[in-house]
């Protein structure tokens, strides 16, 4: 098949540069006078107020001229293609063994079900996210699909072949050349005794035909300046000691597209980055994508971020998907109670007020996969959990335009799931209180 | 909660908290006042100039947030308010009072009374920091047993009235580090940090790196306890939302100095420093009724070498001539916000409205622009 499915292969695109500095500066430039303009400021608190007429005022943010026309700053209503990825009923149980006597005897004392029955599908192009606490499964789901973790049930598809059991070295090589793992954490990822350049080239050296050394050299180049290190010529000799937080993880996203991937697994990729870093590379990943047209499966714990990069978002707790769909319903209508604890808590930069909606703070933490609650797994923090949740597993079901949410009030009729908040005062006694408003 | 009684100290007790100020203390004076502090580190390849000329004040009751971009100075400065400086730092000028008492001149025999007892520090990734070998409630009992000279057992005794404080039931206080969740850690180091009832505590990023749920946890314990025992906090983080959240004053610090300073209910809405508005808007936000994602372009400058005039000059969409080469002084308006920035140029001519943010404010906002004298 061809390198690269769709996008063309100069890497700064149509718009002439994907470098999100060059593009958002020029704009800047041209929006923002350099002198300080009272009327555009007039401009802009008039705009405000007009639109606080015509929505909710509570939560309207001003569009101010440079979000308005920022390339890259939403991600606007992409063309996705065909199915890329498909999971399905995909499961992960590491067993539990107690100690070396367990060990030697093949003894196991449970499952951890780290994975627990999921199915996804991803189509070209797109981003889905998949959010959720910590221990949910994120990282596993995403090893697995990058074929570093074996399942223990369920298939694989990609393009529409089952490669659930492709396994070595040289039958995977094909695979992970189009599909890429980028991790949280570039500090552990990068080797300080290589410079960027050597890092970068690795994934070339594999493999039995060697690339000759200039094809090299160029796609070492293409895939620096494409991940916004420039000149390359000068990154590519520098060690990582000798770069900033994110520009080491730009450097571990140009070790990713030097492979010409499609599918990217981004693991947590920005978490561990000042917000300022992280926003320029979340603005990269866009640009990418509509440069090259590169598909990604976002991991993070963080609902907002996943808000301003993905289509579409999927909820794990403990192993299994509570809520996948569209982004905005997801977000503004979540269909479970888990995923409204989540949106509830969502940082925001607007300070409380009175009267403005609780938030619903869940208490204690997700269990341990290796004791996975009876009957819907989130009962036990559940606000709204009642005899039904403690027996029975819900199905995760269609609740709106590709939007499936898994609780037994989901399904109970058009968005009239209750907001926990207003149904937290019906704890059944002897639990502690679930809910805490601030 | 017993207050910690120091033998001989004047009884004279301010506000909710039980404990007796400090013998050389001034009750008239407001709780902490920083002024002008200048903080520099010297490096073989120069000197830093991590924090310069820094100014804010603390009064009894309140949650202060120092935010900004990494590398700004936020640790430097709060390191300097306890002294607790790497080896290499040093306050080159300025002055730190605690109850109208200035630190910085102590010796590190005299600040003993202070240090810990007054104002504690949760340390940045000290959760992580926890001694994996040590029972939690020993490594808690110690600094308990040190700093204030109590028998081991009482030593023990308080450090599980402590867990239990922050939510940590008894029989966990003789878990391991590693027994226990990162939002469990947490919530130990800050029994950490109330060990000796202090007036005021600094948190140094105690929510960065946990999940959001757990996050919220924190936050609302930090509330409680501000609350139940008339705590002052300092809170630093680049999370704006922690901040948000739980201070009623914010600092936004940018390359070693202030750019605005201001109730979180002002400055959040509608930001007038062009450095807090980039901020503002580059953060993401689901709550917001569009998905935006802003990025401020470049880097913060090397502090070494600082511009000779406003520190953001390279970075500002609004950058003017005078910013280049004038250091742009801070300006107080009516609201309490104070800015540095060349836009605001003083009381006489009034520098153009702030962008608003939070559009319901946008009457009142418009209405207190004029710099106060
Ligand atoms: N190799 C393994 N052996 C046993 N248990 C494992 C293994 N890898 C992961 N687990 C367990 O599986 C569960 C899911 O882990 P995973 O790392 O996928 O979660 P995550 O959602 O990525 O969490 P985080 O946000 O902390 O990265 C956890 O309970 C974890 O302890
Ligand atoms: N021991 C040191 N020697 C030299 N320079 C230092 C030292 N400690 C800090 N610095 C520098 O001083 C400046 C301020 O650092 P500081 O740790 O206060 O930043 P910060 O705002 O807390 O950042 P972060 O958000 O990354 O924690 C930075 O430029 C940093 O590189
Ligand atoms: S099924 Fe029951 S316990 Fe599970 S999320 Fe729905 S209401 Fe809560
Ligand atoms: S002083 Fe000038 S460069 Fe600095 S923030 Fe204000 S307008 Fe921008
Ligand atoms: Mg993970
Ligand atoms: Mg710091």
């Amino acid at each position: 098949m061809s390198d690269r499915a769709t996008g063309p292969v100069d890497p700064h695109g149509p718009h002439g540069s994907t470098d999100p500095h060059d593009g958002h500066v020029h704009h800047e430039h041209g929006v923002a006078p350099h002198e300080p303009d009272p009327a555009a400021h007039a401009d802009a608190a008039h705009l405000a107020a007009e639109h606080a007429a015509a929505h909710d005022p509570s939560r309207v943010h001003v569009p101010h001229p440079a979000h308005v026309h920022a390339p890259g700053a939403a991600p606007e209503p992409h063309v996705v293609g065909p199915e890329l990825l498909r999971l399905e009923g995909l499961e992960v149980h590491f067993p539990v063994r107690g100690g070396v006597i367990d060990s030697l005897l093949r003894r196991t004392r449970g499952y951890v079900r780290a994975v627990d029955g999921i199915d996804l599908s991803i189509r070209k192009g797109e981003i889905l996210a998949l959010v959720g606490e910590s221990g949910s499964g994120k990282t596993t789901t995403g090893r697995v699909v990058v074929k570093l973790t074996r399942q223990t049930g369920g298939r694989i598809v990609f393009e529409g072949e089952d490669i659930s059991e492709l396994w070595g070295t040289g039958r995977l090589r094909p695979y992970r050349r189009r599909v890429q793992l980028i991790f949280q954490d570039p500090y552990e990822t990068l080797d300080p005794r290589h410079t960027v350049g050597a890092f970068v080239e690795e994934p070339l050296l594999v493999g039995t035909k060697r690339m000759p050394r200039e094809e090299r050299q160029r796609r070492v180049r293409e895939a620096l300046e494409a991940a916004g290190l420039r000149p390359a010529s000068d990154f590519a000799a520098r060690y990582p000691h000798e770069l900033s937080g994110g520009q080491r993880q730009r450097v571990v996203i140009a070790g990713a597209l030097v492979m010409d991937p499609e599918l990217v697994v981004a693991d947590e990729p920005v978490s561990m980055l000042d917000v300022s870093i992280r926003t320029e590379l979340l603005r990269l990943m866009l640009d990418l994508r509509r440069s090259r047209g590169l598909t990604y499966l976002f991991i993070t714990h963080d609902l907002s971020i996943a808000w301003v990069l993905a289509d579409r978002i999927a909820v794990m707790y403990l192993g299994k998907i509570m809520e996948i769909g569209p982004a905005e319903e997801v977000i503004r209508a979540p269909r479970n109670p888990y995923t409204q604890a989540l949106v509830s808590v969502s940082p925001s930069t607007d300070p409380p007020e009175p009267g403005a909606p609780a938030r619903t703070i869940l208490v204690g933490e997700t269990p341990d996969a290796a004791q996975v609650p009876p009957g819907c797994r989130f009962h036990p923090r559940c606000p709204l959990a009642f005899d039904r949740c403690r027996v029975e597993e819900p199905p995760l079901v269609e609740v709106g335009e590709g939007h499936r949410a898994a609780c037994w009030l989901s399904g109970v009729g058009p968005r009239d799931l209750p907001v926990i908040d207003a149904v937290a005062a019906a704890i059944p006694a002897g639990m502690p209180p679930p809910v805490a408003t601030s | 909660m017993t207050g910690v009684r120091e033998p001989g100290a004047v009884s004279a007790t301010r506000g909710r908290r039980q404990v007796p100020l400090p013998r050389l203390a001034d009750p008239a004076a407001p709780l902490l006042v920083v002024e002008d502090l200048a903080v520099r580190f010297s490096l073989p390849s120069g000197s830093v100039k991590a924090v310069d000329g820094v100014s804010f004040r603390l009064d009894d009751g309140e949650a202060l947030g120092i935010a900004g971009e990494s590398g700004c100075g936020k640790t430097t400065t709060a390191l300097s308010l306890v002294r607790l400086l790497p080896a290499n730092g040093r306050i080159r000028s300025g002055s730190v009072k605690l109850f109208g008492i200035d630190l910085v001149p102590k010796t590190e025999k005299q600040l003993a009374r202070y240090r810990w007892r007054e104002i504690s520090i949760v340390f940045q990734g000290a959760m992580n920091a926890l001694n994996p070998v040590r029972r939690v409630g020993d490594q808690i009992a110690e600094p308990i047993e040190v700093r204030l000279g109590r028998s081991r057992d009482a030593s023990r005794k308080r450090a599980a009235e402590l867990l239990d404080l922050v939510g940590i039931p008894g029989q966990r206080a003789s878990a391991y580090p590693h027994e226990l969740s990162g939002g469990m850690r947490q919530r130990a180091m800050i029994a950490m940090a109330l060990a000796c009832d202090p007036a005021i505590v600094i948190g140094d990023e105690p929510t960065t790196a946990l999940d959001v749920m757990v996050q919220a946890q924190i936050l609302q314990l930090l509330e409680r306890l501000r609350r139940e025992l008339g705590l002052s906090l300092i809170l630093i983080t680049h999370d704006l939302s922690v901040i948000a959240e739980t201070c009623d004053r914010v600092m936004v610090m940018y390359a070693g100095k202030v750019a605005e300073e201001g109730p979180v209910t002002r400055v959040f809405t509608a930001p007038r420093h062009p450095y807090t508005q980039k901020l503002l808007s580059s953060f993401p936000n689901i709550h917001a009724d569009r998905r935006t994602l802003d990025v401020i372009p470049g880097q913060p400058p090397d502090l070494r070498n600082p511009p000779p005039g406003c520190r953001f000059a390279a970075r500002c969409p609004f950058v003017m001539d005078v910013c280049r080469e004038v250091v742009p002084p801070e300006v107080t308006f009516g609201d309490g916000v104070r800015v540095a920035c060349h836009l605001y140029p003083g009381r006489d001519a009034a520098g153009p409205p702030p962008r608003v943010v939070g559009a319901t404010r946008t009457c009142d906002a418009a209405s207190s622009t004029d710099p106060a004298p």
